[in-house]
């Protein structure tokens, strides 16, 4: 038994994604400060705190989508920089989902999952249909397969999104509010296959206000306002006993209703 | 309390069939044409001019109308049209000044073009062969009018003209157009300095001039700044300059479409690890073109008529080999006549662009839904 204000893994053996002082800046705008952050492989981390915290822009520098001005990120290994071919290594390894799904529209569902492998990795088309088939099943639409995402709800769009995603077999997911953009009824059926991914032992990063869905699969709380991580802990203690006053107010925000 | 509407006590809304309207001639003879005093009079009034308009144009095209004479007199002693002029003036103004033996080989063009676009018209053909055949069809465009090989007399390209002179600078420009169209709005884009530069500058200067300038200045101006040795063709050059000139109107159309597409396109394709080129090629201008299709049909039926400006060069085109025919001193007073006749023409041509341009973008948002 660890106490609960104890992390699940230990963090100084095996860490698959370390962000050491991290700063960035829009403008003036100064969007990240000092960020420091370490994730175990295995483990499951959930981000949350007001729009404008720079929660987005945090996660969306460990793939590059965002260039980091200063400070380390390092992903299973490897350091970002400037080097392409670091860059594409790192976003091989890391898988993302958005908020608003960016299925591409063109495509069917099957073909926005193959496309990646077989233009990145030249896979022959076959296989990666026969995987894709396989990850369809497992988010629960492979009768979906030849739809264009115009014609899904937005649950299943999503849920093609995390399939299009693990289609590269990330070690890391990603996951940008991947619930906002949805009607209500919807949720539940892509928290579901995200609750089943972080069973089966991927390595998860959630930006997310499902606080059900945080007590249930996260081992590490992060939270985040004006672009610092104001603070971290286990989710039983950080429930229990915010220890900043800003974390209680954020969290009497979300929970009262 | 009163019960409001059809709401009934139990509160289920009941469904209703919508209200009834007036339909039937009649009802639609009432509502449009004789609404009140004033409109049935205005109808009145419009029919019986219409009703001279058209009893006149039978008259003078179909009823008094010349068909076919080899001898201008008769049509001067006939009221109504001369269309006789265009029997007798059909092979100048369909072949221009290409030899008159050679005609058959304009035909061949002619039939070739048209073929290929009209088969183009059907998405069931869209494959990797209609690529191939069109390739193979520009070759075999080339050989017959270009001739030198297998027995056929050589023609110079100063000796091309009419219909099918139209239809190959056409087809030139918006093949080698499109592209360069697509390379430069592209450009423009570009996080290159350099390369932006030089697309921004090529786009706003083209843009900036009329065509007729380009074309002078790809005839007149080019060949005075460039050793005789290095000049190339006349015909070439006036194609290369319609080619940038559609390119760089085409360039502002699909950087429309480019704008157009989100930013989390770019992002969830880098994402997934595909290379600038492969998110251009397989994520961003398939869905920017089909967005700007309508805008970009309406460059391509401009340029068709652009054609016409080749004239100016010294080329006929149909249009100019027909202003050429009319030089004969006998027919010259039926040009209404043979002008007619190539409104006609480049009418279907343009309005079957038109109308198919309309018909993929239904398909498009029929079949896509999005």
């Amino acid at each position: 038994m660890r106490n609960p204000g104890e992390r699940a893994t230990d963090v100084t053996v095996d860490r698959i994604i370390e962000l050491r002082d991290v700063n960035k800046w829009f403008g003036d705008f100064h969007v990240l400060r000092d960020v420091n952050l370490a994730v175990a492989r295995g483990e499951k981390v959930v981000v949350c705190g007001p729009s404008g915290s720079g929660k987005s822009t945090m996660i969306r520098c460990i793939n590059r989508l965002e260039e980091h001005q200063e400070g380390t990120i390092i992903v299973d290994g490897t350091e970002l920089t400037d080097d392409l071919r670091d860059i594409e290594k790192i976003r091989s390894n890391v898988g993302i989902v958005f908020q608003n799904f960016s299925l591409f529209p063109h495509l069917t569902a099957i073909e926005n999952l193959t496309l990646g492998p077989v233009m990145v990795r030249r896979e022959a088309e076959h296989e990666a249909e026969a995987r894709a088939m396989a990850l369809l099943e497992r988010v629960r639409i492979p009768e979906q397969a030849q739809k264009y995402p115009g014609q899904l709800s937005g649950g299943q769009q999503q849920r093609v999104a995390i399939a299009r995603a693990l289609m590269m077999n990330p070690k890391v997911m990603l996951f940008d509010e991947p619930t906002s953009a949805l009607d209500p009824e919807m949720i539940n059926e892509v928290l579901d296959v995200m609750v089943e991914l972080a069973n089966e032992g991927m390595t998860m990063i959630v930006i997310t206000h499902e606080m059900g869905f945080a007590r249930q699969v996260a081992d590490l709380m992060v939270f985040m306002d004006e672009g610092e991580i104001v603070e971290q802990a286990p989710p039983q203690e950080f429930f229990a006993n915010p220890r900043s006053a800003r974390t209680k107010l954020f969290l009497s925000q979300i929970l009262t209703h | 309390m009163t019960s409001v509407g059809t709401i009934p006590a139990h509160g289920r809304a009941l469904r209703r069939p919508p209200p009834k309207r007036e339909s039937g001639p009649i009802a639609w003879l009432r509502a449009n044409l004789f609404g009140g005093v004033h409109e049935a009079v205005l109808t009145v009034l419009v029919a019986w001019a219409l009703f001279l308009i058209v009893t006149a144009l039978y008259e003078w095209a179909v009823r008094d109308a010349v068909w076919f004479t080899t001898d201008s007199l008769v049509c001067r002693r006939a009221a109504g049209a001369c269309w006789a002029v265009i029997v007798e003036k059909h092979r100048v103004m369909l072949f221009g000044t290409f030899p008159y033996e050679e005609h058959w080989r304009g035909v061949v063009v002619i039939v070739t073009i048209v073929g290929m676009a009209v088969a183009s018209g059907f998405r069931r053909l869209w494959s990797y062969r209609l690529f191939v055949a069109w390739v193979v069809a520009l070759g075999v465009v080339l050989v017959l009018q270009l001739g030198g090989v297998f027995g056929l007399a050589p023609v110079d390209t100063n000796q091309w003209g009419g219909l099918p002179l139209t239809l190959i600078l056409f087809v030139g420009t918006v093949v080698g157009g499109l592209p360069a169209a697509v390379f430069l709005a592209l450009g423009r884009r570009s996080n290159l300095p350099v390369i932006k530069a030089a697309c921004v500058a090529v786009i706003e200067t083209v843009r900036g001039v009329p065509l007729l300038t380009v074309l002078f200045m790809a005839s007149l101006m080019f060949p005075l700044f460039v050793p005789p040795e290095l000049t190339i063709d006349k015909l070439l050059r006036a194609q290369i300059a319609m080619i940038i000139f559609f390119a760089a109107y085409g360039a502002e159309v699909v950087r429309g479409g480019l704008q157009a597409i989100p930013r989390g396109q770019h992002e969830a394709a880098q994402a997934v690890g595909l290379t600038y080129w492969q998110t251009t090629r397989k994520v961003v201008l398939p869905q920017a073109l089909r967005i700007v299709i309508p805008a970009l049909m309406n460059d391509i039926i401009r340029a068709f008529k652009n054609t016409t400006f080749v004239t100016i060069i010294g080329l006929f085109d149909v249009l100019g080999a027909t202003r050429a025919a009319l030089e004969d001193l006998n027919w010259q007073p039926y040009a209404l006549e043979a002008y007619v006749f190539i409104f006609a023409l480049y009418f279907v041509f343009c309005f079957s662009m038109s109308k198919y341009s309309e018909d993929v973008e239904r398909r498009l948002r029929e079949g896509r839904n999005y």
